[in-house]
């Protein structure tokens, strides 16, 4: 209908209100609307074409320090360890410096580029004015960083066998299980970015945050060897779950409760996407 | 092939929805121009449900904390005819722009665009809707042409669809040389430009333009009016906000002045100016004696007059000529016709608004 020749042709945008429901509705409506609709997906698409001109420099900005720390830690540092967990250091820190990537790449995406967004190019005025609305672009802004976040997980891994690390078959598992760590770190970063005055405020977020996560998640040292008290309070950060995964799918070595750690993962996730889109309304409509 | 052929109007523009009602609007608006002043004003008021209207409001009203910012607002836009809205900063037009497209919510009142109640029905209503934003928002990363595709994906147009009408926009606003070009290395009037082609991607029933000329020279003025005109001419229902009451009174056949978020008057343009203001303006300058001398002489005629510091201002409700001889000998005047800007600032006065 839209190339009759010499007669009307119905905008596109007339087309789908008759298809779908368009009302408005809050909540968990209008994240069913969008993510059936998928809608979002111009906004993630939106934001793959700018990524594209700036392919080196992003990718470098968020693979060069876990890379540079697998080299400082594992050969520098780990050379004259013995065994931890049956690994060699290079091996135990590796599945957990894939898991940080993520969670670095998926978080500067959604603070400082969003922000920007938001800010300085009002790309979120813009799209407000067409018929996508908040939830369409939280979902949007959140999927992408996930998705630049696993983006730089897989990059990661595929680098691991030159170090030597070489992981097993179950590895596929572990990409849906980054993806889920990447909207958690995504939607934190937009919830922050909801609540920024200006850039210097992310550095609150990254020292207090993103950098205590990355130093005490399990990364760098066994967290099951650890005090009881103090195992248990590491046991609930966010990203120590999605690091004893990235471990156990990387080596195959099951024995962890696994079930457990992605269901908690999964109710983080979702509170933390509901929060983000929570307080990115309130900042955005008045 | 738009330049050319203007008059013709554009290829999407033909396909558009019903000829029919286009035509009514190129006509409504053509009887506006001559209308007298009470069927100017009622036309802004929506008491009945009116089929022509595009955009209704009634009592809409919103308060920032226990400041009102709009107070108690109606209006309606009829299809085709272009609406001006004006007012001093902080008289609250972008607030009420904003809750049109449900960027901000109202505390009360009712709005209906395209017959379709507002916000609830926001997104169908923002698809027959085109923004052109005071503030530019096109992606600096991404070219002319890729800002217009990107645009059109919001919209969910088909690429197929949306390669030709970027074609056509390109081409409209003469922007076709520059299509690789990344934008911050366009002109102002470029980005305008764009901004503008960007809010017709998805060929909008209602074109919503906050200042769209702000910060432009005349040559880049002219030409976005020449555009505007011409979708104007095809029947595209166009609401107007800019403080340049010239291109107001060029573009508009109804204009609603708000302050203080009420609505002081509206209507139609030369009747307001010939019912606030008057026929024509003098506007001499000289001492204070001299104006005083001059001031005397003007209550012959039917004037109202005004002073600001060593000015005077006349505005005549009648032909005021015979004096201009009296005139000839003090000091430098002009005589003028009465213009939007008289009227505007004779309604909401000449102090600064700058809270």
């Amino acid at each position: 209908m839209g190339s009759l020749k010499g007669g009307m042709r119905l905008p596109v945008a007339q087309k789908s209100r008759v298809t779908s429901d368009n009302r408005c509705k809050r909540g968990f409506f209008e994240i069913a609307a969008s993510m059936s609709g998928c809608s979002f997906w111009a906004i993630w698409l939106r934001n793959g074409r700018v990524w594209k001109k700036h392919v080196l420099a992003t990718l470098i900005g968020n693979l060069g320090q876990p890379l540079l720390f697998l080299l400082a830690m594992g050969y520098g540092l780990g050379r004259d360890m013995g065994l931890v967990d049956g690994l060699t250091y290079l091996q135990f820190i590796a599945p957990g410096l894939v898991a940080s990537s993520v969670m670095y790449s998926a978080a500067l995406e959604t603070t400082y580029g969003s922000y920007t967004r938001l800010t300085v190019q009002k790309t979120y005025e813009a799209i407000l004015m067409t018929p996508l609305g908040v939830v369409d672009l939280v979902l949007g802004e959140i999927v992408w960083g996930a998705s630049k976040g696993v983006l730089a997980g897989i990059i990661m891994l595929l680098a691991l066998p030159l170090f030597g690390v070489v992981p097993s078959p179950w590895v596929v598992l572990l990409l849906p299980v980054l993806f889920l760590s990447g909207m958690f770190f995504s939607a934190c970063g937009l919830i922050m970015t909801a609540l920024a005055k200006n850039y210097d405020f992310f550095n609150y977020f990254t020292s207090l945050v993103i950098t205590p996560l990355f130093l005490f998640s399990g990364i760098f040292f066994p967290v099951q060897t650890m005090a009881p008290t103090v195992r248990g309070l590491l046991e609930m950060l966010p990203l120590t779950p999605i690091v004893s995964l990235a471990r156990i799918l990387c080596y195959g070595r099951f024995g962890e409760p696994v079930l457990l750690k992605i269901f908690g993962s999964l109710l983080a996730t979702g509170c933390a996407v509901w929060l983000a889109g929570y307080l990115l309304r309130r900042r955005l409509i008045q | 092939m738009f330049v050319t052929n203007e008059t013709e109007g554009l290829p999407w523009q033909k396909w558009r929805r019903n000829p029919g009602k286009r035509l009514a609007g190129r006509e409504g608006h053509r009887v506006s121009c001559t209308m007298t002043q009470t069927t100017a004003q009622q036309e802004l008021i929506p008491d009945a449900p009116d089929s022509q209207a595009v955009v209704s409001v009634t009592g809409l009203t919103k308060r920032f904390g226990d400041r009102l910012v709009v107070d108690n607002i109606s209006f309606a836009i009829r299809r085709g005819q272009c609406v001006g809205f004006l007012g001093p900063n902080g008289a609250g037009k972008t607030t009420s722009i904003n809750m049109l497209l449900g960027l901000v919510e109202k505390n009360a009142g009712e709005i209906r665009i395209f017959d379709l109640e507002a916000p609830r029905f926001h997104r169908e209503i923002k698809g027959r809707i085109g923004v052109v934003p005071q503030a530019d928002s096109l992606d600096p990363d991404l070219s002319v042409e890729e800002n217009l595709r990107t645009y059109a994906g919001y919209f969910r147009i088909p690429r197929r669809i949306a390669r030709e009408r970027v074609e056509e926009l390109l081409h409209f606003f003469a922007l076709h040389n520059r299509r690789d070009e990344i934008i911050e290395h366009l002109s102002g009037g470029q980005r305008r430009r764009l901004l503008l082609a960007r809010a017709l991607i998805n060929e909008p029933e209602l074109l919503i333009l906050d200042e769209p000329t702000i910060g432009l020279d005349p040559q880049a003025r002219h030409l976005i009016w020449e555009r505007l005109a011409i979708l104007q001419a095809q029947g595209t229902t166009m609401l107007l906000t800019s403080h340049y009451l010239d291109e107001v009174a060029r573009l508009s056949q109804q204009v609603l002045i708000l302050d203080h978020g009420q609505v002081v008057v509206q209507g139609e343009p030369q009747q307001l100016i010939t019912d606030f203001v008057g026929l024509e303006v003098f506007e001499v300058d000289g001492t204070g004696g001299e104006l005083d001398a001059l001031e005397a002489l003007f209550k012959q005629c039917n004037a109202t007059l005004e002073r600001v510091g060593d000015k005077l201002y006349v505005y005549a409700r009648e032909d005021c000529s015979r004096l201009e001889k009296v005139l000839g000998t003090a000091g430098s005047w002009v005589r003028r016709p009465a213009n939007l800007e008289d009227l505007f600032i004779q309604l909401t006065g000449r102090s600064l608004r700058e809270s």
